[in-house]
């Protein structure tokens, strides 16, 4: 089994609890207008690994993980690469070290189901919660997310629901009421994160030269953020 | 024995012997709860506070040094009292008869005292001067027995930094044993040392030693005399927390009266404190408040306490440290941890009075640290980027559980063990003199063995290792032989009395060597070995540049191949070193510490193969190059912790700097994750890390103005510095190092 990986980062703190090694997987099927790693959207790109590899690199880690860390799949996204991700979590649980999936929920099939049995915590990066915006923004739909976050109840998976904040998109009160109505209509999500869209990204789009097509979005401020997360935090998840 | 002072205590050897450990084991009480119960700072302390940073900012205004007597020579008895304000210290005594004026020492050598007071605008009176004229100073003694070939290593920068025209510092007197025992029963116990020598053969050494035992006798006289000044007779056991820590005060404040050593670092107080803290909450004679009152007072005066040094010497160290170095925290051999409220408390100065640079707070970390004392020392770390961590769990199994740490990292017994300190010598310099066969192409000096520069167009790994070898043989039998000389001479020109007198008599000695460039070493060999590596000639035939094509690994990337070859060269510098004797048998000792001084050793040195610019600064410590780390921050802490205590017994630096991003989204979880990753590494063994929580940005408005910034504290290379204070050149090199940031 081999997979192919964009990059690993020994201190993620951000992407899921605790201390954790994240591995970002080359390749994903979703062109998302806020994308900030369009280094990863080729499928051909990256290097290879097998899953011992990777476990290799991990273990060296494990003791700054204590009981809370561990290590994050990301992206690109680990979906299409599911086989691989559920050898490389398999490895890591025989090792004690705990697993955390960040995704889009774009994808399900078999081999998806398979690897959410072997998730701690899945970070569910749902983009919008509409079906307009995630149609022209992301490219899959939101229905496809919504049947995932289903699979994650019913697997009993706890969950992290992200959404990146964009100004005029989704930074809305209704549009973060909306996303707690998601959570709260399923029993697995345990906290609602909202991300600040950041544009730091644009010089990796000229480098490559793709046109970042959120150019134009503005940042929101940290005033904005801190009201939005209060509204989160109010009311009763 | 008894005494009346001791009502409350439980029994045990210590009353029969001067033991400070058994007192504390078997009468400390260990605190596993957070840092709830701690009090902020009183009305009077504020004031004094307030006093002393308007004192702090005449300094400045100053350039740096308020006043200097220049006719007094500094010693325990030699000025009279001075306050900051007499009505409200609770702690008292300084080293002069005003806050922040600084005396002069010339025992170690009278040209650096010459030059200080000249740079700022003084001059040495000729009462001094002719006082000194006809006596030997310890540097007179060296420079009378250097060789030539240790004078061009010193005129070269092979070796530098060498304590050879001040005080060699680095030994810490065990100054408890003043509070516990009172300083005549400290004098008792000597006259008996003494008079058991007559029983023994006078050869050298037993004549060296009696006579060093009438030094440390006739000092502790002096001691009383200098309390009794400030109208405290401390010739008995102190009765309560405030005598114990003004009795312990006063034998630190004798040390630094008679020593001007580069180190003057404090010991392992806390717990000590601690015992005579809860004693007399028990007993209703002292509140929360009040006993963190004593600690901020006692601290205070510790954050006065000054040095007159050249400004050569502040630009080398970011300003005048003394590294008053406090270990806070530990297990004990038992399994109790050390930690007790006044361990909470000595952090807690940090809030009371402010952040600070000094005292050198330094905590002894251990994974079986309690919790609650985990999480504080993480809070104080991000909000005031003024601690350190060392590894306990691979201290104490050599040490014990009542060693502290002298300067940065240098770990000792406390009371039993003391080092002589040795700087340090330029690794990545004698590269590029064994490349070039014995010459130096910055000084234009030739040193060392003689031979032909290398031949042939790519460097070939296993004909530079080669001759670097030979290279690492030859000046390790001249640093040591340099080391004995200094030592020598200032063990019989400037014997350190006080602090000698708060160790036991037969003495255990280490003989501490440094080494700087370990980073550019191993990528530099790095390079040669895995990637192509051209020569660059001058017109003389000598290698001054290099031309470097391909990768190659890197240390600071958890990668073995690279960290492997800087874990060798330690443990071949420290078994080539130990080949050659040592005065007085010391124990050869290594550390990997450049302090700020990696801005200077790079500035005198050579392109390097690793792609390293001429005179472009070295990382510091045992860092990995500045953004040379690929893998994120914990790929860089796992290289480092790869070097070996058991090599470098004399410690690891390793700074690390990361944005409050990176740590965390919220103040818990930074605290949190913060803990783990000190876990992470000490459970990997390594010896030290600075850490600062901060971002680049704060520290660039601190560059365009500094006067904004006047408190900005951060963590260098195993002590901490005012950013203020630093050069600007330090500060440019501070601002260009590995932040690690969230992606």
């Amino acid at each position: 089994m081999i997979g192919r990986i964009h990059s690993f980062q020994s201190l993620g703190t951000v992407d899921g609890p605790g201390v954790r090694f994240v591995v970002f997987m080359q390749g994903c099927p979703l062109r998302c207008g806020c994308c900030h790693n369009p280094d990863t959207w080729e499928f051909s790109g990256g290097e290879q690994y097998t899953p011992h590899e990777v476990l290799k690199r991990i273990v060296r880690f494990k003791e700054y993980f204590g009981s809370t860390g561990g290590v994050t799949v990301s992206g690109g996204e680990p979906l299409l690469q599911a086989e691989f991700v559920k050898e490389l979590f398999e490895l890591c649980h025989k090792n004690g070290i705990n697993t955390c999936l960040d995704t889009s929920g774009c994808l399900l099939d078999g081999s998806v189901k398979e690897l959410l049995k072997v998730s701690d915590r899945v970070l569910l990066d749902i983009k919008y919660t509409n079906e307009e915006l995630y149609r022209e923004h992301v490219g899959c739909e939101l229905s496809d997310v919504l049947e995932f976050l289903k699979i994650l109840d019913s697997e009993k998976i706890p969950t992290t629901l992200r959404q990146v904040i964009i100004p005029t998109l989704n930074d809305g009160e209704s549009d973060v009421m909306q996303l707690k109505a998601v959570a709260e209509g399923v029993a697995c999500v345990d906290k609602i994160e909202l991300l600040p869209f950041k544009k730091i990204c644009s010089v990796k789009y000229g480098q490559m030269g793709i046109p970042f097509r959120f150019e134009d979005f503005p940042e929101p401020s940290a005033e904005q953020m801190d009201r939005l997360n209060i509204l989160v935090k109010q009311g009763a998840l | 024995m008894e005494h009346k002072n001791w009502n409350g205590f439980n029994a045990g050897r210590w009353q029969d012997e001067i033991n400070v450990r058994d007192f504390i084991q078997v009468n400390y009480c260990e605190y596993k709860g957070d840092g709830a119960f701690l009090a902020s700072s009183t009305k009077r302390t504020d004031g004094l506070m307030d006093k002393v940073q308007e004192l702090f900012k005449l300094e400045r205004q100053y350039g740096g040094v308020l006043d200097i007597d220049t006719a007094t020579v500094s010693s325990l008895t030699a000025f009279s009292p001075g306050y900051i304000d007499k009505e409200q210290e609770l702690i008292v005594g300084m080293q002069t008869n005003r806050p922040l004026k600084r005396s002069v020492n010339p025992f170690g050598g009278m040209r650096m005292v010459r030059q200080a007071c000249e740079a700022y605008g003084y001059k040495l009176s000729s009462k001094v001067e002719e006082e000194f004229r006809y006596r030997t100073t310890h540097n007179d003694g060296v420079f009378r027995a250097y060789t030539d070939e240790m004078r061009q290593a010193r005129k070269c920068h092979v070796i530098t930094g060498l304590p050879d025209a001040y005080g060699r510092g680095r030994i810490i007197g065990d100054y408890r044993r003043v509070a516990l025992y009172g300083v005549d029963k400290l004098i008792e116990e000597k006259k008996k040392d003494k008079h058991a020598l007559s029983g023994e053969a006078f050869n050298t050494e037993n004549i060296r030693l009696d006579e060093e035992l009438y030094k440390q006798i006739s000092f502790l006289g002096y001691l009383k005399e200098m309390a009794a000044m400030y109208g405290f007779d401390i010739s008995q056991p102190a009765k309560n927390a405030k005598e114990a820590i003004q009795w312990t005060y006063f034998a630190y404040l004798g040390a630094i009266k008679e020593q001007n050593g580069a180190a003057m670092s404090l010991g392992r107080v806390s717990t000590f404190f601690d015992i005579y803290i809860e004693r007399d909450i028990k007993n209703g004679v002292l509140t929360e408040e009040g006993a963190q009152e004593l600690l901020d007072h006692f601290v205070m005066k510790l954050r006065i306490a000054r040095h007159l040094r050249t400004p050569e010497y502040n630009e080398l160290f970011g300003g005048d440290p003394m590294w008053i170095t406090e270990a806070v925290g530990g297990m004990g051999e038992d399994g109790r941890t050390l930690v007790t409220k006044s361990s909470f408390r000595m952090l807690n100065t940090l809030y009371t009075l402010g952040s600070s640079p000094e005292p050198n707070l330094t905590v002894l970390w251990s994974t079986a640290l309690p919790e609650g004392f985990k999480k504080f020392c993480a809070k104080v770390s991000s909000d005031t980027d003024s601690i350190q961590y060392e590894n306990d769990d691979v201290m104490r199994p050599i040490y014990g559980d009542d060693y502290a740490i002298a300067c940065c990292v240098s770990a000792m017994k406390l009371g039993k063990q003391m080092q002589f300190f040795g700087a340090r010598c330029n690794l990545a310099k004698l590269l590029l003199i064994a490349i070039n066969g014995g010459y130096d192409t910055t000084s234009g000096i030739h040193i060392g063995p003689q031979m032909p520069v290398l031949d042939g167009d790519k460097l070939d790994y296993d004909t530079v290792m080669e001759r670097y070898d030979i290279y690492i043989e030859w000046l390790s039998r001249l640093y040591v032989n340099t080391m004995n000389i200094i030592h020598y001479m200032h063990d019989k020109y400037a014997y350190e009395k006080i602090q000698m007198a708060l160790h036991d008599t037969d003495v255990e000695r280490f003989m501490a060597f440094g080494i700087a460039g370990l980073s550019v070493v191993a990528d530099s060999l790095s390079a040669i070995k895995f990637a192509n590596v051209q020569p660059v000639k001058d017109d003389n035939g000598f290698i001054v540049d290099f031309k470097t094509s391909g990768d190659f690994p890197k240390y600071g990337n958890d990668d073995d191949r690279v960290d492997l070859i800087a874990k060798d060269m330690t443990h071949k510098v420290i078994t080539e070193l130990r080949k050659t004797p040592t005065y007085r048998k010391a124990i050869h000792t290594l550390s990997v510490l450049t302090i700020t001084s990696n801005v200077m050793y790079g500035r005198n040195t050579g392109a390097t193969p690793d792609g390293r610019k001429a005179a472009a600064p070295f990382a510091p410590g045992a860092n990995p190059m500045h953004n040379r780390e690929e893998n994120g921050a914990l790929a860089s802490l796992n290289s480092v912790a790869k070097l070996s205590y058991d090599d470098c017994r004399d410690g690891i630096s390793n700074t690390f700097s990361i944005t409050p991003e990176a740590l965390g989204k919220t103040e818990t979880e930074r605290v949190d994750n913060l803990v783990s990753i000190l876990d992470g590494y000490f459970a990997k063994k390594a010896h030290h890390i600075n850490v600062n929580v901060l971002n680049r940005e704060t520290l660039m408005k601190a560059y365009e103005d500094p006067e904004a910034y006047p408190n900005l504290t951060i963590r260098v290379s195993g002590y901490a510095v005012n950013f203020h204070k630093l050069s600007r050149e330090q500060q440019r090199e501070v601002i260009s190092r590995t932040f690690h940031v969230a992606l």
